[in-house]
């Protein structure tokens, strides 16, 4: 708790957590959207999240380390090659789990968030890994205040994807058709959308859109193959603060988690962040559940 | 005769929409009392309102001269007052006996009611309910292999079961056979004169209500349009125009 | 099947009682398969009969162990000393030390694992559907990361646990009894549960539990109290679990989300989940997976683990008893049994 002091008494320092939250937070905003694309469209809650996000810094991370390029062309790299692992995975499971009840979709889903954990073990190792791009930092302030130019790149690689995702729903044919059938599925099958295909497009999509967040993440950050469920309840957590299917309150969520996550790691120590994060989630839940009981309401 | 269920002034509204609008009847001991009205004329709104499903925006709710317009489903139901749906809900996966045993009164039970085993009386009644419905013979079946109709006569089984002072029907004719219609006019009937049931009934179908009840009260587009026994109300102009969609 | 029921009883009892004798190089497996018969009882009391599918029971089984251990060592010794790095190796215990420790310190874990569900389950039962799931998931991996910062219960670097004292000869048997016991206990404790209102109760939760509330039961109470019978059993076999294993990890041997506690669902839904039998039956088809797995696929053995959830899940949600029901419903419990046979009498009495 003596670092609760220290933040007032230097607050440059309190800036500096506040920046570096900021940034982080930015990134999680993708998975999370991801999340809320693929609950909304498919009433699936996708466990799988955080391992499509490690999945893509392992990419980026042998991308980077065998051939030596900058680990940013990962990000791209990444995109593409998680569409491709979504579109297989959907083809293969999450097509059979589509209008199964949602405790199937989340143990099929965990099922297969183990199995790639556990190829990740086998094939990259159970080390934690990063990829530094190898930018100096910056100083503000008589370098009080310390920016990696990284985390700034990837802040506002995650407002580029999502104006081109927003796009790409109001605009292309085919996230029209994601959006029909998030409004209602029947509907949207008996207009003639392929709504297999939609699912398939909006699963992948959530996929690549998680890889994305997963190169910025190796080199912001480090990762390893047992680090994902922290992303998948960190996705959860702001998806049941903001709501699906409204990127800006996600963006915003995002911002707000990852800002209150670094002060909470500054002032309990950084052992108990994740810890924070989790019991975070808990209490909101129970917080919005008690606040529906009073309007004699569930939260379903 | 003193009134079991008061509601007064009751108002809801839904975003905007007005569901309920100042709305205001009297059920009084042992009767049977109708609510008709065309379709989102806000009848399901206002059985929601007086069962607890939400919250209401203005008026009271008074049971047995209590309010209860802050209570929540299951505390109104263990005062004595319950309803069916109108999809019918029944525990699928279970046998109609065990929907009918567990479906036995709660209100004086302590903690260590939780735990008890079932009572031969309470298997002796739920065996005679069945019976009273016409469901004996089916009655190791699950529940939800049972048709709409049946499971329609279960629920009200159930409900029976629970020896409510006060039941809320929602449309207790929906979906079921023309020609079991009759046999469920003269149980509900028999609900009340031997059972003590009082009965507040939503319903379309004009013959049965008008069968049934001994005062109806009418809705429209949220607000109350008129009120009085059948043959008065049938004959009002206002609730004609109403059905037939003039204004 | 009734008829057999004594039958069964006594073969089981038999069969639990000699073999860890009749094999003795696998009495440790036949330990594990007792424990994991429990984890699914426990389990599947909400996933099953209830409808509440947690993901997060693990907490009182961590929370008991932690309890079992810290009661254990403080009957005899300072905790904080005990639990400081390598501080274990400077404490032996004597056979009555470890008995009497072991025995209060059991009970206070399962206690205190039902006190903590009470207080829970208040707030966490007030969830349903998917934020009951993830808000559980989020219970138990907070326990271990909390476990995991906290000096007192020596931290990241886990505890070692007391060592079993040599005059009482096997550890793994003893601690077979253990389980054996607990899990036997467990099971009647259940099978009396279901068979009267509390049963029919948490049925009626899990097939529409608005319908229950707008009959009057008192839903909250059922299901704080299924919640912490489980708790109370998973938090009884914790601290023995602890001892067995003989090193307790925060997040690998207490909080083991990723192990025990993904595996006691899908032992639950394995063996069919709302029967009494059922987590039986899947708990010892799923040891069997498992073990076949650890010998003949190493290092893919998880990755094999974690197509085995998919599978099951999609292809075979109904599980092994939900199967044979479907099956041959004759030949299961009276419910079923008795229905062809009934509708066969009314419509006989129909056509006479």
């Amino acid at each position: 708790m003596d670092n609760l002091l220290l933040l007032f008494q230097a607050p440059p320092l309190a800036l500096q957590v506040l920046i570096d939250g900021l940034l982080v937070g930015a990134i999680l905003a993708m998975p999370a959207y991801g999340m809320a694309l693929v609950w909304g469209v498919m009433n699936i809650i996708n466990v799988t999240q955080g391992e499509f996000v490690l999945l893509g810094g392992f990419i980026t991370y042998i991308l980077f380390t065998t051939t030596g390029i900058s680990p940013i062309w990962g990000i791209p790299v990444s995109f593409v090659a998680l569409y491709v692992i979504g579109w297989v995975i959907y083809k293969i499971v999450i097509f059979r789990i589509v209008d199964r009840d949602l405790f199937i979709s989340i143990l099929a889903t965990f099922g297969i968030s183990i199995m790639l954990q556990q190829l990740m073990n086998v094939f990259f190792g159970a080390d934690i890994q990063t990829a530094d791009p190898g930018l100096e930092s910056w100083g503000f302030m008589d370098d009080m205040i310390i920016v990696a130019p990284i985390r700034l790149i990837a802040f506002a690689m995650v407002f580029v994807l999502g104006g081109i995702l927003v796009m790409f729903m109001r605009q292309s044919r085919m996230g029209r058709a994601i959006r029909a059938t998030s409004q209602n599925a029947r509907a949207a099958r008996i207009m003639g959308v392929d709504t297999d295909k939609v699912y398939a497009t909006t699963y992948a999509l959530n996929a690549a859109i998680c890889g994305a967040a997963g190169a910025l993440v190796v080199m912001t950050s480090v990762i390893g193959p047992f680090l994902g469920i922290i992303y998948t309840v960190r996705s959860f957590l702001i998806v049941v603060v903001a709501g699906l299917g409204n990127l800006g309150a996600v963006v915003v969520s995002a911002l707000g988690l990852g800002a209150l996550e670094n002060y909470a790691g500054f002032i309990l120590g950084a052992e108990f962040q994740v810890a924070f994060v989790y019991i975070l989630m808990v209490v909101i839940l129970i917080y919005r559940s008690l606040m529906l009981r009073r309007q004699r309401r569930y939260l379903t | 005769m003193s009134q079991l269920l008061e509601v007064s002034n009751v108002s809801k509204t839904f975003g905007g929409v007005v569901a309920n609008d100042d709305i205001s009847i009297q059920v009084p001991e042992g009767a049977i009392i109708g609510l008709i009205g065309p379709n989102g004329s806000g009848k399901t709104t206002l059985f929601n309102s007086i069962v607890g499903y939400h919250p209401i925006d203005g008026g009271s709710i008074r049971f047995q001269d209590k309010e209860i317009s802050s209570l929540r489903v299951p505390d109104i139901a263990r005062l004595g007052m319950l309803r069916t749906f109108q999809q019918t809900r029944i525990y699928g996966e279970m046998t109609c006996v065990e929907n009918m045993l567990i479906s036995t009164p709660t209100r004086d039970e302590g903690f260590l009611g939780l735990f008890r085993d079932h009572r031969a009386e309470d298997m002796e009644k739920a065996e005679q309910l069945l019976d009273f419905v016409g469901l004996y013979s089916k009655r190791l079946l699950f529940a939800g292999d049972l048709s709409f109709g049946q499971q329609k006569l279960l629920e009200f089984a159930m409900a029976l079961m629970n020896e409510p002072k006060l039941l809320l029907l929602d449309e207790p004719t929906a979906g079921i056979n023309p020609t079991l219609i009759n046999g469920i006019i003269d149980r509900l009937k028999r609900a009340n004169a031997d059972l003590g049931i009082t009965l507040l009934v939503i319903e379309h179908n004009m013959r049965v209500i008008m069968n049934l009840a001994e005062h109806i009260y009418c809705l429209a587009h949220g607000q109350l349009l008129a009120d009085g026994p059948p043959d008065v109300l049938r004959d009002d102009q206002r609730v004609i125009d109403a059905y037939l969609g003039a204004h | 099947m009734t008829a057999n029921k004594p039958l069964l009883y006594g073969l089981v009892a038999i069969v639990g009682l000699v073999a860890p004798f009749v094999f003795p190089a696998y009495v440790a497996q036949f330990a594990f398969a007792w424990l994991f018969i429990l984890f699914a009882l426990t389990w599947d009391a909400q996933g099953g009969q209830m409808g509440y599918n947690s993901f997060g029971n693990i907490l009182y089984f961590g929370v008991g162990m932690y309890v079992c251990i810290v009661v254990m060592v403080g009957y005899s010794y300072n905790v904080a000393e005990y639990t400081a790095p390598g501080g274990e190796k400077a404490f032996t215990f004597s056979t009555h030390q470890y008995i009497i420790g072991l025995a209060l310190g059991t009970i206070a874990g399962g206690i205190a694992s039902a006190i903590l569900a009470i207080i829970l389950g208040s707030g966490i039962l007030g969830l349903r559907g998917h934020y009951f799931a993830i808000g559980t998931l989020g219970l138990g991996i907070a326990a271990g990361e909390l476990a995991a910062g906290w000096d007192f219960i020596g931290a990241g670097s886990g505890v070692a646990a007391p060592v079993f004292p040599d005059a009482m000869g096997s550890r793994s048997l003893f601690f077979y009894f253990v389980f054996f016991a607990i899990t036997v206990i467990a099971f009647f404790a259940y099978k009396w549960l279901y068979r009267g209102r509390f049963g029919l109760a948490i049925n009626a939760i899990r097939d529409d539990e608005d319908k229950a509330e707008a009959m009057g039961l008192p839903t909250t109470h059922y299901k704080t109290m299924s919640w912490m019978v489980s708790a109370f059993f998973l938090g009884l076999v914790g601290g023995p679990v602890g001892l067995l294993i003989g090193f307790i990890d925060p997040r690998d041997t207490a909080f083991a989300g990723v192990t025990f506690g993904v595996w006691m669902v899908l032992m639950a839904i394995l063996g069919g989940k709302g029967t009494i039998w059922g987590p039986v039956v899947g708990a010892i088809v799923f040891l069997i997976f498992k073990e076949v797995f650890w010998i003949y696929l190493l290092q893919w053995q998880q990755v094999a683990l974690g197509a085995l959830i998919v599978v099951i899940v999609v292809f075979f949600p109904q599980g092994i008893m939900g199967f044979l029901r479907e099956q041959w419903p004759e030949r299961f419990g009276h419910r079923v049994e008795e229905t062809p046979l009934n509708d066969m009498n009314v419509r006989g009495e129909g056509e006479a």
